[in-house]
């Protein structure tokens, strides 16, 4: 594997002899570089996507103002693909594009090594986004190290007619009524679903509600010193076995692991009837549920407000024309634009102005039963008022977690103490 | 060479004893060109291949080697030398030995019935078919597919809950398999993937090795009274020995090094939740990249390659004791 890198970093070495025309060239890594003329010299800027970001009509719109300025479109097909190409070339030092899109999961890590992209703070773009959004991209010493695009604020996707035969409330404001409130009420209303379902449980997947829980804690697994506390905070093994209560012992989960075969045709069955969805959830939900009529989305969230995912855009130190990269990422990432890229592939905005758009307050699903999804997810982002510390362990101790309830709820390898056990040795090892 | 001509060429007459003094120094030049030319030519033109094996092979064997005895992050790059620090920690984690096991056996799992079945499908594209490049192209075709491509179609036949395996055997009425949950259950699956792509590829070289066989060996046999079986048995398998050898080296290093088929086996592709399935350079690649951690992943690269290295030894003396079997007969 190790000998891949090198290869791989070869061949970007060798790429940008051949394209020395364009902008790839591995110029300086210090950040005074984003100072500096822009709108004069012909310039051609890359930009690397992932999934949607629903750009494509922007970059036309932008070159038509800005005629000195060619765009490159870099698209990626998975985030995880977008990710390795990012850390292989900022390993090797160069043949990265002028904008490297990323996500909020690699910030933690990507935050260590901050040296390596510009610095876009910038009075102009104060304010810009919810404060949250913006405190995950700043350093100690207030380098702002991205721009937030979208934000996934999360809501409680169900299905109303499951609700409806088991004998509970099915409009969205009742539902929203009865769930709101701490989790054990979550799943309370659980218990008292599963008991009349006849063989649907309440949510998917033990792993993916856990998500929604320790996303409400502040200092989960590392203190803001970084110190790694996952083992000995009580809060994340009480979460733990509260959500693993619910799953195995009350038989409230689906027992699927998220992003499985399994999991994506569970939506075809009947197989549970609530799922936590941050915005970009809706269209999975729809794709994978073609055909399935009842799918609804209640204006709640319980134990407060959660976030999960969203991206930012960001200028690696290492390119060539850092003052028009940042003009570009400071463009696409203004509330307007944001809007639209919302309208064309539905990314939810995390810009405060966004939030209040007409456009997005009128947003309608017909597939979740014609709900005001613009209003309710804005209600949702709204409601977001922890932000949680993302250590650069973070992840990799998520990961371990993940796969401690895996254990438990799906693989059944294990019992929840046994699982822990591994849990606490696997967090050891990192 | 344009040696025999400078012997040969007159010197002038004038400034004889210069001449010859030139012409002694340039034949002595030139015999030792030509000396040069026989000793170092033939180096000369197999040195592409070392000098490439240089590059790619041997300086990132060493380089890993390097990185190894270091705390090595992917993006931070190269920290404080810490000796054997990283080989200690490894050996001593159960994901590691866990990982050497999953390693082997998936090997043993689709190595020994890849074997069988290449032969045994290699007999029958031997035998008098209509239309028999049809028939031997087509046990080629599962290796044109790209490994991931197999992965994404045999998960979904491998499916725990809505795959096409488990729904057949619950159809007639047997417990479902626990295809993701269970450690041996997961191996045979990966196998059976490893299985789908390589077989044929091997039963074309025994196909080709059988071919050679002599035929007025068979008609020796036949004359003796031996039927198909007894034939097969008696005379295509020993005489397939050295490809025999051949395909079983090649299969070890491939097995040991078998990562695509269980890395796409589920989504997370670390191996399952309890590693039920995570192999040595699916080991390699959670420390390296999952971790960022290159110092410890190197460690492990490294004491992958001891690993082959030994078996590649083992693999060597068996060679040797078949091979002088094979003198004897």
């Amino acid at each position: 594997m190790h000998s891949r890198a090198r290869i791989t970093a070869l061949s970007a070495a060798a790429a940008c002899l051949a394209l020395a025309l364009t902008a790839c060239g591995s110029g300086g890594s210090d950040n005074a570089g984003v100072e500096g003329e822009t709108g004069t010299e012909d310039v051609t800027l890359s930009v690397g996507t992932f999934n949607e970001f629903g750009y494509e009509e922007l970059f036309k719109e932008y070159e038509e103002l800005n005629p000195n300025v060619t765009i490159e479109h870099k698209k990626a097909a998975t985030s995880n693909e977008a990710r390795d190409n990012l850390t292989t070339r900022l390993a090797a030092g160069s043949g990265l594009s002028d904008i490297e899109g990323i996500e909020m999961d690699w910030l933690p890590e990507l935050l260590q090594y901050s040296d390596q992209f510009a610095d876009l703070s910038d009075p102009a773009v104060e304010g810009r986004w919810l404060d949250w959004k913006t405190e995950a991209a700043t350093t100690e010493d207030g380098q702002l190290i991205g721009y937030g695009t979208d934000a996934g604020p999360q809501a409680v996707c169900y299905r109303a007619d499951l609700f409806e035969k088991a004998g509970l409330p099915s409009d969205r404001e009742s539902v929203a009524d009865m769930l709101d409130g701490s989790w054990q009420d979550y799943f309370d209303a659980g218990k008292k679903f599963v008991a009349a379902s006849g063989g649907t449980a309440w949510f998917d997947s033990a792993g993916a509600t856990y998500q929604g829980m320790i996303n409400q804690v502040e200092n989960a697994y590392e203190d803001n010193e970084g110190t790694v506390i996952a083992t000995e905070n009580s809060e994340v093994k009480d979460i733990y076995e509260q959500v693993l209560q619910a799953s195995v012992t009350d038989g409230l989960s689906a027992h699927l692991t998220q992003w499985e075969d399994d999991w994506v045709a569970s939506f075809q069955s009947d197989a549970f009837a609530t799922k936590l969805c941050p915005g970009w959830m809706l269209g999975i939900i729809e794709g994978n549920a073609e055909g399935v009529e009842g799918w609804d989305i209640a204006d709640v969230f319980p134990g407060g407000g959660g976030n999960w995912g969203g991206s930012y855009l960001t200028v690696p130190a290492q390119g060539a024309n850092q003052a028009e990269a940042k003009k570009l990422a400071e463009w696409l990432t203004a509330p307007e634009q944001q809007i639209k890229a919302f309208e064309s592939k539905g990314t939810f905005p995390s810009q405060v102005d966004a939030l209040e758009s007409e456009t997005l307050l009128g947003q309608t699903n017909a597939f979740f039963n014609d709900a005001p999804t613009g209003e309710i997810l804005a209600n949702r982002a709204n409601a977001i008022d922890i932000r949680p510390f993302k250590g650069p362990k973070y992840f990799p101790i998520n990961d371990a977690m993940q796969q401690a309830l895996t254990r438990v709820d799906v693989d059944k390898t294990d019992d929840p103490a046994s699982s822990w056990e591994k849990f606490v040795t696997a967090v050891g090892a990192l | 060479m344009a040696v025999t001509d400078r012997v040969q060429s007159p010197p002038p007459n004038s400034h004889q004893r210069a001449s010859r003094d030139r012409s002694v120094k340039r034949l002595a030049f030139s015999q030792k060109v030509s000396k040069w030319d026989v000793k170092l030519s033939p180096y000369l033109y197999i040195s592409p291949f070392f000098l490439l094996f240089a590059i790619t092979g041997l300086f990132p064997l060493l380089y890993t080697a390097w990185v190894s005895l270091h705390t090595w992050n992917l993006i931070g790059g190269q920290g404080k030398f810490t000796g054997l620090e990283n080989y200690e920690f490894v050996l001593a984690q159960p994901f590691f030995w866990n990982a050497v096991g999953n390693t082997f056996s998936i090997f043993l799992l689709s190595s020994v019935p890849q074997v069988v079945l290449a032969i045994a499908i290699a007999a029958v594209l031997d035998a008098n078919l209509r239309a028999k490049t049809f028939w031997r192209m087509g046990v080629l075709v599962p290796f044109v597919v790209a490994p991931v491509a197999v992965g994404l179609i045999f998960n979904n036949l491998f499916a725990d809950q809505a795959g096409l395996f488990n729904e057949l055997l619950t159809g007639v009425g047997l417990d479902p398999v626990r295809w993701h949950s269970d450690s041996l259950a997961s191996h045979a699956a990966i196998a059976t993937m490893v299985n789908f792509r390589w077989t044929g590829y091997n039963a074309l070289i025994f196909l080709a090795a059988m071919q050679a066989i002599p035929r007025d060996v068979y008609e020796a046999a036949t004359i003796d009274g031996a039927g198909r079986l007894r034939q097969f048995f008696s005379v295509t398998v020993p005489m397939l020995r050295p490809t025999i050898i051949f395909v079983v080296i090649t299969a070890t290093i491939g097995g040991l090094q078998i990562f695509d088929e269980a890395r796409v086996f589920d989504q997370a592709g670390l191996g399952g939740a309890d590693r039920q399935w995570q192999t040595l350079t699916m080991y390699i690649w959670e420390l390296g990249w999952g971790q960022r951690n290159f110092g410890r992943a190197s460690a492990v690269a490294w004491l992958l390659f001891l690993i082959i290295v030994l078996i590649a030894m083992a693999n060597f003396l068996i060679t040797r004791r078949i091979a002088s079997q094979g003198g004897r007969r």
